[in-house]
C-alpha cells in the first residue's frame, strides 16, 4: 500500500514531482473532456473554516470536472467547530465520508494537524497567514505555461511584500530553479522580510529592492502584483504619497517589455487599472484557469490515479 | 574568594552565561529534586570574565540534555564520580524538541487545539533558531523563557 500523501507547503513536492504535476495539468488543459470521469465515485470534502469563495469554488470545480462529487462546509459556523470540535476529530469523521479533503482554517498549522490524524489525503487550502500551497502551484504553472519554463527570468514582485504570504511562498518555490532574478518593489514599510533576503544572499541568488515600479518595469519578464493595503501603513500621509507607485496602468505598462506577463493572486482592488485587462500581457484571469487545472492534477496525484489511467491509455504523456 | 566544596557523585554545569544559572535551575526541574545543588553566580572566568556554575549531586541521567542544549549549547557538562571528572559532555543542538517550550503565536493551531505536542525543529544551527512545526514561528533558546 502506498504511503498517504498530503500537501502542506509547495516544498512538499520535489522539483521533479512538480514537473510531473504540471505536465499532468498541461494534459488536462489540452484534453479536458478526457478527464471527465477520472474521479467517478470519488468524493472531495471542502472543509472551509473561513470563507474563501474563489479557492473553494476552484477546488469544487476541479473535482466536479473530474467526475467526482463534493461535500463540505463554507464557514466554521456551519460546522461542528462551532460546537467546539477539534480539527483532529473533524478530520477523523471526514475520513469516514470522503476520499480527499481540502481544508482552509484561520489558524496556522491546522491542515498539518489534520494531515497527522487523517486517513485520506489532506490539501492545505490556506492556514491563516502561513501557507497557501495551491496558490503557489497555480503561480508556478502559470509562469511555466506562459513563459515556457521556470528558469532564467527576471520577476518583479510588487506591493505588500512583508505580509503577503503568496509572495513568500512563491519566492521559496522559485529559488529551487536556475537563473531566477528577483526585483522586490515595495514601500520601505512593506519590504520583503530579512529572513528571505538573507536566504537569497546565502544561496547566491540575485535580487534588488526598489521603491517605484517605474524604476524596474523595462527589465521584467514577469510582474507579480499584490495589493497594498491602507491599514498596513504607519500613517495616512505615507499611504497617500506612495500608493500610486504601486498602481499599474496603461501608461506605466507602455514602458514594459512587449512579452512581459502580469500575474496577480486576486482579488484585485485598484492596483491594476481595468484598462490593463485587455492588454495581452495581463495573465491574471488565465492564472485562475491554471489554478483549476493544477488542482485537478493535484487531486488526481494525491488519489494516486495517474498511474492507473496511464495503464489504461487514457493519459497522453 | 568563596569556596564551594567538591561533589562526589553527580554533574557540574560549567560556563553558564553569567546570571542565567537560576533560570536554568528551574528550567531543568532541579528545584524539584531533594539532592544537593550549589548555584554559583558570577564566578571568575578566563574566557568570558564571569560565568555561572551549577553543581548537582544526582545521576546524570536525570538531566535532560536536549533542554540544556536548547537553552545554551555552550554549557559544558562535567560528569563526576568519586570526586573526579570522568567525562566532559559537549552539547549539540537537538534537531527537534518536544513539549519543552510552547508556541506563543496566538494564530498558531496549538493555541486552540487540545492535546497537541508542541514540536519545534532546528531551522538554523548557526543562529540557533528553532521554528514551530505548525506555524514556523521563530524561537531561540537563549532568548526565550521555557
Amino acid at each position: 500500500m502506498k504511503e498517504l500523501r498530503h500537501l502542506m507547503t509547495p516544498l512538499d513536492f520535489s522539483v521533479e514531482e512538480l514537473e510531473r504535476l504540471f505536465d499532468q495539468a498541461g494534459e488536462i488543459e489540452r484534453h479536458l473532456p478526457d478527464f471527465a470521469h477520472m474521479c467517478d465515485g470519488r468524493i472531495l470534502a471542502t472543509c472551509f473554516y473561513e470563507p474563501s469563495t474563489r479557492t473553494r469554488l476552484s477546488f469544487e470545480t476541479a473535482m466536479l470536472r473530474l467526475g467526482g462529487k463534493i461535500i463540505g462546509f463554507a464557514d466554521a459556523s456551519s460546522s461542528s467547530a462551532s460546537k467546539g470540535e477539534s480539527v483532529s476529530d473533524t478530520i477523523r469523521v471526514i475520513s469516514c465520508f470522503a476520499d480527499i479533503c481540502a481544508m482552509r482554517h484561520p489558524k496556522e498549522g491546522a491542515a498539518m494537524v489534520a494531515a497527522g490524524r487523517s486517513e485520506i489525503p489532506v490539501i492545505n487550502a490556506g492556514d491563516g497567514g502561513h501557507e497557501h500551497p495551491t496558490q503557489t502551484l497555480t503561480d508556478l504553472l502559470t509562469i511555466r505555461s506562459l513563459y515556457g519554463k521556470l528558469s532564467d527570468f527576471t520577476i518583479g514582485l510588487c506591493g505588500d511584500l512583508k505580509f503577503g504570504r503568496t509572495v513568500h511562498s512563491l519566492i521559496h518555490a522559485l529559488i529551487r530553479y536556475q537563473g531566477v532574478k528577483f526585483i522586490f518593489i515595495s514601500p520601505p514599510e512593506l519590504r520583503v522580510p530579512d529572513y528571505i533576503t538573507e536566504l537569497l544572499a546565502e544561496k547566491g541568488i540575485s535580487y534588488e529592492e526598489v521603491i517605484r515600479l517605474d524604476d524596474c518595469l523595462p527589465d521584467l519578464d514577469l510582474l507579480y502584483m499584490t495589493r497594498v493595503q491602507r491599514e498596513r501603513f504607519f500613517n495616512e500621509e505615507d499611504y497617500v504619497r506612495l500608493k500610486d507607485f504601486y498602481i499599474l496602468d496603461k501608461d506605466k505598462l507602455s514602458r514594459a517589455k512587449q512579452d512581459m506577463h502580469i500575474l496577480h493572486p486576486l482579488p484585485r482592488v485598484n492596483e491594476i487599472a481595468v484598462d490593463v485587462d485587455d492588454d495581452p500581457r495581463a495573465a491574471y484571469f488565465p492564472q485562475v484557469q491554471y489554478g483549476l487545472f493544477v488542482r485537478m492534477a493535484l487531486i488526481m496525484t494525491l488519489l494516486d490515479m495517474t498511474d492507473d489511467h496511464m495503464n489504461h491509455g487514457l493519459l497522453r504523456w | 574568594m568563596l569556596n564551594v566544596g567538591k561533589i562526589e557523585e553527580g554533574f557540574v554545569l560549567d560556563h553558564i552565561q553569567a546570571g542565567k544559572s537560576l533560570s536554568i535551575y528551574h528550567q531543568l526541574g532541579l528545584d524539584k529534586l531533594d539532592n544537593t545543588v550549589a548555584i554559583i553566580k558570577n564566578a571568575r572566568s578566563g574566557k568570558s570574565g564571569k560565568k555561572d556554575i551549577l553543581k548537582v549531586e544526582c545521576d546524570i541521567d536525570t538531566l535532560n540534555l536536549d533542554v540544556l542544549a536548547f537553552i545554551d549549547h555552550n554549557i559544558t557538562v562535567n560528569v563526576i564520580r568519586d570526586g573526579e571528572i570522568i567525562e566532559k559532555r559537549h552539547l549539540v543542538l537537538p534537531e527537534e524538541i518536544r513539549n519543552i517550550i510552547h508556541c506563543h503565536n496566538p494564530r498558531c493551531i496549538t493555541s486552540i487545539e487540545q492535546g497537541l505536542p508542541h514540536i519545534f525543529y532546528l531551522a538554523d544551527e548557526n543562529k540557533e533558531i528553532y521554528r514551530c512545526r505548525y506555524c514556523d514561528e521563530k524561537y531561540r533558546g537563549r532568548d526565550g523563557e521555557l
